[in-house]
């Protein structure tokens, strides 16, 4: 492999001259292994393989919609979520009826806080999701069907809308995670709201 | 009775294959590999189970750091010239081609453009000193981070918006950023996250 090839091999005396000695040169390969692994080294050390993970969201456009437009959320299937200070989070449903205010619950970001909850309620969705995907596992679907499939399954009218309402004590760290909530919980339809001195009122006791 | 010397080769490993492997290596890793942006401040960003890669082209950056410091970045070197020009059309500053240039080297930026000039005169190992990342005036009566996204929204039309913010980012600061985009009709954007196990996978 390193052997320099200096002319033939071949050891056929000529006649009676004396032939020089051809010496195979063999090129020391050590100084050059070092050299690369010096190289992948440093290219392992200044680049970045992955690229990084984003989450998409779509926000309403601010263009005046008419009234009639406007999108109703049944307060049946509203869930407000309140982000609070100190990672604290709180929850109710529907509206004030009546003059009568919700309930609020305080909860947390763990699997068991708001996720057991939002999954209980959006449990029809989920069982649905689970099972076109072990579908998708037996029958090899392709994922663009699947997603497809999945929206549809979102999309279902009786799936609980969540409004967002962040404090300004919350982090963003807060926000993404009450996002990706919606995204494990299969909830398709949330938005992001300002929060109302009506809300803060409601949380005023709870969020210290 | 004399010692019978067992001559001793010395062992001489060839090489060569070690050397191939190495350059299939360094090959390998120089085609696959982006090189890591420089960025002026470092941002830990919060996790979730979205999946989306961020396209490599076209991506216009908006950095908030911990602070609530806005930073901006754009890709393309043609574009970066453009769009300083543009801005310093806007502010009536003008650049030169000297410093044009040395704009489109930088990935993301965080000074208010009266003080570009002088940003853009640092050397640029000076330019990534922590005094030196000012941010973008981004509020509501001086919203020139506003400007920059319209400036860089009319260079390229289909750039992606990410945002790529600390985990320790107040939400005020997130809804400023917010809400200036959805002033611009901005309505659709990305979050930069890092990766997380989808609890539900499994």
């Amino acid at each position: 492999m390193a052997d320099v090839n200096t002319g033939g091999g071949s050891s056929k005396k000529k006649g009676n001259k004396p032939q020089a000695k051809k010496l195979s040169c063999r090129i020391d390969m050590t100084p050059m292994v070092d050299l690369m692994f010096l190289l992948i080294t440093f290219f392992m050390l200044t680049t970045s393989m992955i690229k990084p993970q984003t989450m998409e969201i779509s926000v309403p456009s601010k263009k005046k919609v008419d009234a009639q437009d406007e999108t109703k959320v049944k307060a049946s299937r509203a869930i407000t979520v309140i982000l609070g200070k100190n990672n604290k989070l709180f929850y109710y449903e529907g509206t004030q009826i009546n003059g009568v205010d919700p309930k609020v619950q305080p909860t947390n970001y763990g699997p068991d806080g708001f996720r057991k909850y939002l999954i209980e309620r959006n449990i029809d969705v989920m069982t649905k999701i689970r099972d076109l995907r072990k579908e998708r596992e037996k029958t090899k679907m392709a994922d663009t069907t699947f997603e497809r499939k999945a929206a549809k399954l979102r999309a279902d009218i009786n799936a609980p809308t969540v409004i967002i309402k962040a404090t300004n004590d919350a982090s963003y760290k807060n926000l993404v995670d009450a996002l990706d909530e919606m995204q494990i919980c299969n909830i398709s339809r949330y938005a992001i709201v300002d929060i109302t001195p009506y809300d803060l009122g409601l949380i005023k006791d709870l969020n210290k | 009775m004399p010692k019978v010397k067992v001559k001793r080769k010395p062992t001489a490993i060839d090489m060569t294959p070690m050397c191939d492997l190495a350059t299939l290596l360094l090959t390998f890793f120089m085609l696959t590999s982006n090189f890591i942006q420089k960025e002026p401040v470092t941002v830990n960003t919060p996790s979730s189970i979205s999946e989306i890669k961020i396209p490599e082209r076209n991506v216009m950056m908006v950095l908030v750091d911990k602070t609530g410091k806005v930073f901006f970045g754009m890709d393309g070197k043609q574009n970066r010239m453009d769009l300083l020009e543009k801005m310093g059309e806007a502010y009536s500053i003008k650049f030169t081609k000297d410093e044009l240039k040395k704009f489109s080297t930088i990935n993301s930026f965080g000074v208010p453009i009266q003080k570009m000039k002088d940003f853009l005169a640092l050397p640029n190992d000076q330019r990534d000193r922590k005094e030196n990342a000012l941010g973008i005036p981004a509020d509501s009566t001086n919203n020139q981070f506003k400007n920059w996204i319209k400036a860089a929204r009319s260079i390229n039309r289909d750039a992606r918006i990410a945002i790529k913010a600390d985990q320790k980012t107040g939400y005020p600061v997130i809804k400023k950023v917010m809400n200036t985009l959805q002033d611009l009709d901005e309505n659709r954007y990305n979050l930069i996250t890092s990766l997380e196990q989808n609890p539900d996978k499994n």
